[in-house]
């Protein structure tokens, strides 16, 4: 399990982050969405570790990440699998060497083990035959697929996923959605999805945090935000003519 | 008079807080590194990107160079009280003491500078460093350390060969144009030799290949927003690269030649 408690961030004199609570469990896909600004990546990026937080703490399964230092963070993070919006993947690398990367850099697996990983991986996300291919010669859905193969060859407890639906067509969107929710469920991973995608929210938002202004507005199932009577809610899920003319 | 005064403060803590971001960056590049053998395949293959790569624009530098000067010397040496060996000794000074070192650097801080600041910079702003740093690994160690390394190996030996293709690009101009004799100009070139030169000319390229590969580092790995953003930073590492080089010429020359 994967807690913020009391979290604040500000950026000079904009506070962006202000006593942000919230808990997100194992097994499930845990939502954060919120509108453009609303600090739902800054969340994100202070749980992992890429932003220091000004107040309160991030806990992994109870072990405060955010009062570590550099090098005691590195096994948490060893922990850690991330989807990032644009995959991330290395340039100068080809897709088996993307995925053999962080196997490489902390395994004791021989190469002929990290290469049947890295295939293990790439299968399970319904690639083949793109080992050789270098990042440029994907699409946009299999670069997300091959950085979704990265972030779980290291077996990770917590997986992060910076808007994995961004620039994907609606049907590859599903695909990865399903994808992950799989996943989670498969490896009992932490997952945490920050996204402003409705079908997402829909499809696979097993527990959903919705960030308003910098703070935790609201929490409930992919059920319940359907229902919910909070004006807000309603205006972020609502906001297009299609869904309001579904509701109606 | 209060306006100047301002400005000009401001200026210094600026250099001040970019200095001091500098150091903490260099601590942390040469911090333990997670995995030795992964960053020796990467000095490796640094050292082809680096300098292997560079070998072609520093071998036409160096020989067009010692022509020139070669060709300079001559049509400025008329009075007869000076030997005619002065083109080759002439020559040969310039090169192993200033041409081939500093010269050669400052053309590799435009090549390998701005290459480094836009691979660095590029992968900042498509979230590769993020990437890497959420794996647990020492961004800065693992991207810049081995370009540093690298530089520091390779730059010496692509310097002993810009000395060597320099002095013989002389020698083509005193070939071609009869000048001086071969002989003169090759009595020139051995004339008060003193190996100390060459390895101040050496000691002066490791400074060098430091401050390219770091200075550029720095300016790639602090690159925030996109594609203008990593042009800017690599006209940067190529500017303050080119003028670190010039301040330390200048240091190194009065400690190690006074």
């Amino acid at each position: 399990m994967i807690e913020a408690q009391n979290i604040s961030k500000s950026f000079g004199d904009h506070q962006v982050l202000k006593n942000v609570t919230v808990q997100f469990e194992p097994g499930i896909t845990n939502l954060i969405i919120g509108e453009s600004g609303s600090g739902k990546t800054v969340l994100m990026k202070c749980l992992v570790g890429l932003l220091e937080v000004d107040e309160g703490q991030v806990l992994f399964d109870r072990r405060n990440f955010s009062g570590m230092s550099f090098g005691e963070k590195k096994h948490i993070r060893q922990e850690i699998g991330m989807l990032f919006q644009g995959g991330a993947l290395f340039d100068s690398m080809t897709v088996e060497q993307n995925v053999i990367f962080p196997l490489s850099m902390f395994s004791k697996m021989s190469s002929e083990e990290k290469r049947d990983r890295a295939n293990f991986c790439l299968n399970r996300v319904n690639l083949v035959n793109v080992n050789k291919l270098s990042p440029s010669e994907l699409s946009g859905g299999m670069k997300k697929r091959v950085a979704i193969a990265r972030a779980i060859a290291m077996n990770p407890k917590y997986l992060f996923c910076d808007e994995p639906n961004s620039g994907l067509d609606p049907r590859t969107s599903i695909v990865i959605d399903n994808l992950i929710s799989e996943l989670t469920k498969e490896y009992k991973m932490t997952t945490v999805i920050n996204t402003h995608d409705m079908n997402s929210v829909i499809e696979i938002g097993d527990k959903i945090a919705f960030i308003y202004e910098g703070q935790l507005w609201w929490e409930g199932t992919n059920n319940e935000i359907l229902t919910t009577d909070n004006k807000e809610i309603n205006d972020f899920v609502y906001a297009t003519e299609l869904l309001r003319r579904l509701k109606t | 008079m209060q306006k100047i005064v301002n400005l000009a403060a401001l200026i210094i803590m600026g250099l001040l807080y970019s200095f001091g971001k500098y150091l903490l960056l260099i601590r942390r590049v040469f911090s333990r590194p997670e995995k030795g053998s992964l960053y020796r395949k990467q000095i490796l293959l640094e050292i082809d990107n680096l300098g292997i790569d560079s070998l072609g624009i520093v071998a036409i530098i160096s020989v067009f160079m010692g022509a020139v000067v070669a060709l300079q010397t001559a049509a400025n040496i008329d009075s007869p009280l000076m030997p005619v060996w002065s083109v080759g000794f002439t020559t040969r000074q310039s090169i192993i003491l200033e041409f081939s070192p500093t010269i050669v650097c400052l053309i590799l801080a435009g090549k390998v500078g701005s290459r480094i600041a836009s691979e660095i910079g590029t992968m900042r702003v498509t979230e590769q460093i993020d990437a890497l740093e959420i794996m647990g690994i020492n961004s800065a160690g693992y991207l810049i350390f081995p370009k540093i390394v690298a530089s520091m190996l390779i730059y010496p030996i692509l310097v002993v060969i810009s000395m060597f293709l320099g002095i013989f690009g002389g020698f083509l101009a005193t070939y071609f144009t009869g000048i001086v004799t071969i002989h003169n100009y090759i009595y020139g070139i051995e004339i008060y030799f003193e190996p100390y030169h060459v390895y101040y000319a050496l000691i002066k390229t490791v400074v060098f290949a430091f401050i390219i590969a770091s200075v550029s580092g720095f300016y790639g790995y602090y690159t925030k927003g996109g594609a203008l953003e990593v042009g800017r930073a690599s006209t940067k590492a190529v500017v303050y690269s080119s003028i670190m080089i010039i301040l330390f010429n200048l240091i190194l020359t009065q400690l190690l030649l006074d």
